[in-house]
């Protein structure tokens, strides 16, 4: 199971400029390595990662093979209303993965 | 003479290319992104706007030993608000099999034009950030590195 890990912070003062720290595991084949066989092995990775808060999207990343396994992305928004962060990882092959994290904002 | 000499250059400059060419499906395994589709790949980007060197930082670490997971955070100077403010981040490289790495969207609430994340470097290298801003200027930064243990082209054990 691919697994997310997620750092957001629970509480927030208003206009407060947050970071939200990411973990995904996932091997992100390069679909440049070849097996014992020497059988092409095919490309697998995520492609994208996109952030929403209450929604709307604040943080999109197109990633490419150059990307290390298991990718760790951090990025910072505004926090500007209580509600939820929703970050979604989409892969090659399979369902995208979302986590949500809940913020409360003072 | 003068223009016998650049006759020459372009002859031999396509000679260069029609041998790469020639050369590329027999390269095809250890076929890698090199300084020019670097170069290529930025104008895609960029197209014929001027790059300037500035306000963006790229922060890696000049000597790994281990290719696989290298730590990269890049910044970018922007008071990050709605009338000045980062588009996106685009990050290249010269010799992984690719010349992108990845392009990060930001916008106006992201606050601080700030992200990190782990690369892959297939061989000692330069690599390049270039930041977008609201007003369609384009700015970037380099880091060479040296790479002792190289990200895995080769074949799995």
């Amino acid at each position: 199971m691919t697994q997310a890990l997620v750092n957001v912070p629970a509480k927030a003062k208003r206009g407060e400029v947050i970071e939200i720290k990411t973990l995904i595991s996932h091997p992100m084949e390069t679909g440049y390595r070849h097996d014992t066989n020497g059988a092409p092995i095919p490309r697998d990775i995520i492609h994208t990662f996109v952030a929403r808060y209450n929604g709307e999207e604040v943080f999109r990343a197109d990633l490419h093979p150059a990307i290390a396994a298991n990718p760790f992305i951090t990025f910072f928004t505004l926090a500007s209303e209580s509600g939820v962060i929703e970050l979604t990882w989409t892969p090659d092959h399979g369902e995208p993965v979302t986590q949500k994290a809940n913020i409360t904002v003072e | 003479m003068l223009g016998n000499d650049s006759e020459k250059a372009t002859r031999r400059h396509f000679l260069a290319v029609a041998g790469g060419v020639a050369l590329a499906p027999l390269l095809l395994r250890s076929a890698r992104a090199t300084p020019d589709t670097m170069g290529a790949a930025i104008r895609e980007v960029v197209g014929e706007a001027p790059v300037r060197e500035g306000k963006i930082a790229l922060e890696l670490p000049p000597l790994v030993e281990n290719g696989n997971a290298v730590p990269m955070t890049v910044t970018v100077e922007s008071p990050m608000t709605a009338a000045e403010y980062v588009k996106r981040i685009h990050v290249f490289n010269e010799k992984n099999p690719q010349p992108v790495i990845a392009t990060f969207h930001l916008g106006p609430r992201a606050g601080k034009a700030k992200v990190s994340t782990r690369v892959r470097l297939a061989d000692s290298q330069k690599v390049v950030a270039i930041a977008e801003l609201s007003d369609g200027s384009f700015w970037s930064a380099s880091a060479d590195m040296i790479v002792t243990l190289a990200a895995c082209l080769e074949e799995s054990p």
